[in-house]
C-alpha cells in the first residue's frame, strides 16, 4: 500500500488537513505540539487505498526534542511515497525555510499552503505558480479548516501519487544526516513570490492581546475565565446527570428487572446489582464528560494556552518548570495521560521529568466526577461549586509544592522560546468531532476497565455466600479491615476503602464501584451516602482521591515516557504519602476544631 | 552591546547577532530569528517575566535570559 507522509511546522493545520482527508479525529489545537505521535488511517485516493500518516510539527531536520525524534524516526524506518509539506500561508518568510530542507532529501513532494483564509484576512498574497516553478515542485493554496481549495488539493495529491516512487528508508537514513545550507535559496523564492504586508493586519489577535496579557489584569482574568468555566460546567451538568441517572434507573425498573425475574439469582445479582448498577452510575456523567470537553477544545482551540504560558512563566520559573509545564498540566484537567505526553515538546530530560511528576496531580475529568457525585450528595447546591473549585486550588497546590520540593532533584536550564499563535475559533465541526471523540474514548474505557472492575467489587462484596452483602464479613470487608489502620486516621470507612483500591485501575470505577457496594442506584446512593458519612470525611476522601494516583493508564504512561519503571514507582509513592498527609492534617484539624 | 532586553514596549531594532548555543540557534532561525531582521518588542511580563516580541509575521515569547544573548541595533523611532 502507498504511504504518504504529512511534514511541517509545529501548528501550521497537518492534523485538521488529517482529519478532513481521512474523516479521523485526531486532536487538533491552536498550540505547537498538539501531535506528539503518529497516527495513521487509511484512505481510498483514485482507485487505490493509500496509507496517510499525520506527524508532530518540526521546525527544521536538525530537531532532537522527543517529538521531533518521532519524525526522524518514522522517515528512517518507513518507505513513503509521497510527502505533503504544510505550511502556513501567513508565515512562510520563516517556515519557507523547513520546506527547501525537505526538498533536498529528495522525496516526492507537494506543499501545501495552509490557512489560505488567514492569508486573504492578513493581506498576504502568494503566488502559487511561481512559487511552484521556483521550487520545482507542486504548491497549492488552501484552507483545512474551512474546505477552501481542498478539492483541488485533492485531485494534485492523487495525480501526485501516480507518477511518485517509493522512496526506501534506507536512503532517507543517509540523507537525513546531511546538513544543508538554505537561507539564500528562501530569499530568492520568497522575493517573487509572496508579499507580506510590513504589518500584519491582525487586529483582532492584538486587541484580545492588549486584554488577556494586560500586566495586571492578565492573570486575574485567566483565574475569573476558569472559575467561570467550572462553574458552568457544574451548573448545566449536574441537572444533566441527575436526568440521565433517573432514565437509565427508570430503565431498570420498566424492562430490566421484569426480564431477568425468571433468570438465576446469582446471574441476576451480577448483571443488574453489578454491571448494570455500576456502569450506569458511571454512564450518567457522559454528559458532563462531553460538555468538560467541548469547553476545553474551545480553549485549546482559541490561542489561550500560549497566553497562560506567557502569564504564569515568571512564576513556573520559581518552581523550576517554565510556561509549558503550565499548560501540560492544564491540559492534564481533561486527561493525565496525553498531557504526559505532550511534555514531549522539552528537550531537557529534567525538566521534563518534573513536568511528568506534577502532572497526575492535575484534577482530571475522571476525577471530577467521583467530586461532582460527591459534592453533589454531600453538600448544598450553593455550596457544591466552591467546594469544586477548592479541590482545584488544591490539585495547583499540591502540584506547585512538588515542583518546589524536587526542583533541585531536577534541576533544568533549557532555554524557553513559545510561538504565541493568532487567536483562532474553532468550529461547530471541530467541536463536534472532539466530544465523538470522547464519548468513544469513554466507551473504551468502560469495556475495558469498568465492566471488570464493578463486576470484581460485585463479587468481593458478596461473597462468601450467606452473609449480608458488603458487610464486615465478605471478602470485601475483609479486605477494608485489613487497611483500616491506615485509612481510619483519614476518616474513611471500608466501604469507602473498597472503592479507593479499585479506584487505583480508573477513577470511574469509584461511583461504579461505591454504588456495588452499596447496593444502590445512583439517586439513592447519592441520599445514602449523606447518611453514611458527614462533609469531613467526604472532604478527606475526595483529597485523598485527588492526589493518590490518577489511574494505571497514567501510571503505564509515566513509565513509558520517562523509560524508567524507578520514574513511575517513585512518581507514584509520592502522591500516595502526599495524600495521606494531605487527608490526614485535613481530617484531623477538621475534628479537632469540632467540625 | 545593546540586547533584546535593552528596548521598550513599542520599541523595534534589527537583530545584529545571535550568540546561542547550537540547539536554541536553530530554533531561533525557524522561528524567523535572522541577522538583520526587524524585531519589535511588544511587551513584558510582570516579575520579571518573558518578553513578547514580533519578528516578521510571528508573535513570539522569550525568557530574559533568551532575550540577553540577541544583539540589537536600535532602530530610531
Ligand atoms: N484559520 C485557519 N485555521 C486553521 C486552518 N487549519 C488549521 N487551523 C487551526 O490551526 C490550529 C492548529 O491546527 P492543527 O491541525 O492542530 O495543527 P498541527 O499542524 O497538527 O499542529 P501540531 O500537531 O501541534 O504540530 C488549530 O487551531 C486549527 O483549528 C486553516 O486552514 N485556517
Ligand atoms: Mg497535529
Amino acid at each position: 500500500m502507498k504511504r504518504i507522509a504529512l511534514l511541517g511546522m509545529p501548528n501550521t493545520g497537518k492534523s485538521t488537513f488529517f482529519n478532513r482527508i481521512t474523516g479521523a479525529s485526531a486532536r487538533v489545537g491552536n498550540w505547537p505540539g498538539v501531535t506528539v505521535d503518529l497516527m495513521g488511517a487509511k484512505v481510498l485516493i483514485g482507485a487505490e487505498m493509500v496509507e496517510i500518516v499525520d506527524l508532530p510539527g518540526i521546525y527544521d531536520m536538525h530537531g532532537f526534542s522527543d517529538d521531533e525524534q518521532v519524525v526522524r524516526h518514522f522517515l528512517e524506518n518507513n518507505a513513503v511515497d509521497l510527502v505533503l509539506i504544510i505550511l502556513n500561508s501567513c508565515q512562510l518568510d520563516r517556515q519557507l525555510s523547513l520546506a527547501l530542507q525537505l526538498k533536498q532529501l529528495n522525496l516526492p513532494n507537494l506543499l501545501l499552503l495552509n490557512m489560505a483564509d488567514e492569508a486573504k484576512r492578513f493581506g498576504v498574497t502568494v503566488d502559487a505558480n511561481k512559487m511552484a516553478a521556483k521550487l520545482d515542485m507542486p504548491v497549492l493554496m488552501l484552507s483545512a479548516k474551512y474546505g477552501e481549495g481542498y478539492k483541488q488539493a485533492f485531485d494534485q495529491i492523487s495525480q501526485a501519487l501516480r507518477h511518485s516512487r517509493t522512496v526506501q528508508p534506507e536512503r532517507m537514513r543517509e540523507v537525513l544526516s546531511a546538513d544543508v545550507e538554505i537561507e539564500h535559496a528562501m530569499e530568492q523564492v520568497l522575493k517573487e513570490s509572496v508579499q507580506i504586508p510590513p504589518q500584519l493586519s491582525d487586529n483582532l489577535t492584538a486587541r484580545l492581546d492588549r486584554i488577556m496579557l494586560h500586566p495586571w489584569l492578565g492573570l486575574p482574568i485567566f483565574f475569573g475565565v476558569m472559575y467561570l468555566l467550572f462553574q458552568a460546567i457544574f451548573l448545566l451538568g449536574a441537572p444533566l446527570q441527575a436526568g440521565v441517572a433517573w432514565t437509565l434507573d427508570g430503565l431498570r425498573h420498566m424492562a430490566l428487572e421484569p426480564v431477568l425475574a425468571y433468570a438465576p439469582e446469582m446471574l441476576r445479582g451480577v448483571l443488574l446489582d453489578g454491571i448494570y448498577t455500576g456502569v450506569s452510575t458511571v454512564a450518567a456523567f457522559v454528559p458532563i464528560i462531553i460538555l468538560f470537553f467541548l469547553f476545553m477544545a474551545v480553549v485549546e482551540d482559541t490561542g489561550y494556552l500560549s497566553r497562560a504560558a506567557f502569564l504564569m512563566d515568571a512564576l513556573m520559573a520559581r518552581m523550576g518548570l517554565d510556561g509549558r509545564s503550565f499548560v501540560m498540566m492544564l491540559m492534564g484537567f481533561g486527561c493525565n495521560v496525553p498531557a504526559l505526553m505532550g511534555t514531549r515538546v522539552m528537550r531537557s530530560r529534567a525538566l521534563r521529568l518534573l513536568t511528568m511528576l506534577v502532572i497526575p496531580l492535575s484534577l482530571c475529568s475522571a476525577r471530577l466526577q467521583v467530586f461532582i457525585f460527591i459534592t453533589a450528595a454531600l453538600f448544598s447546591p450553593k455550596a457544591a461549586p466552591l467546594v469544586l473549585f477548592s479541590l482545584y486550588l488544591f490539585s495547583f497546590g499540591t502540584a506547585f509544592l512538588t515542583a518546589m520540593l524536587f526542583k533541585r532533584k531536577y534541576a533544568s536550564q533549557e532555554p524557553f522560546v513559545l510561538e504565541l499563535p493568532p487567536y483562532r475559533f474553532p468550529t461547530l465541526r471541530q467541536i463536534a468531532l472532539r466530544g465523538w471523540h470522547e464519548v468513544r474514548h469513554f466507551l473504551n474505557r468502560a469495556s475495558k476497565f469498568i465492566i471488570a472492575g464493578v463486576v470484581l467489587v460485585w463479587f468481593l462484596t458478596h461473597f462468601p455466600t450467606g452473609v449480608a452483602p458488603a458487610s464486615a464479613q465478605t471478602w470485601a470487608g475483609a479486605i477494608g479491615q485489613f487497611m483500616a489502620p491506615v485509612l481510619d486516621p483519614l476518616g474513611i470507612n471500608t466501604q469507602l476503602a473498597i472503592a479507593l483500591i479499585f479506584g487505583f485501575v480508573a477513577k470511574e470505577i469509584v461511583i461504579g464501584s461505591l454504588a456495588v457496594i452499596y447496593g444502590l442506584e445512583s439517586t439513592a446512593l447519592t441520599q445514602h451516602l449523606a447518611h453514611q458519612i458527614d462533609w469531613v470525611q467526604a472532604y478527606s476522601f475526595m483529597l485523598f482521591t485527588l492526589v493518590y494516583t490518577p489511574c494505571l493508564s497514567t501510571i503505564a504512561t509515566l513509565r513509558s515516557e520517562s523509560g524508567k519503571l524507578g520514574f513511575a514507582a517513585f512518581a507514584v509513592s509520592w502522591s500516595l504519602g502526599l495524600a495521606w498527609l494531605l487527608s490526614f492534617i485535613f481530617y484531623q484539624s477538621a475534628r479537632a476544631l469540632g467540625f | 552591546m545593546t540586547t533584546l532586553t535593552g528596548l521598550k514596549p513599542g520599541q523595534s531594532a534589527t537583530i545584529r547577532a545571535i550568540h546561542s548555543e547550537q540547539a536554541l540557534h536553530h530554533r531561533l532561525a525557524a522561528l524567523g530569528f535572522r541577522v538583520g531582521k526587524s524585531i519589535e518588542l511588544v511587551r513584558t511580563a510582570r516579575f520579571a517575566g518573558p518578553l513578547h516580541v514580533r519578528v516578521g509575521s510571528t508573535d513570539i515569547m522569550l525568557r530574559r535570559s533568551e532575550a540577553r544573548q540577541i544583539e540589537i541595533t536600535p532602530q530610531a523611532a
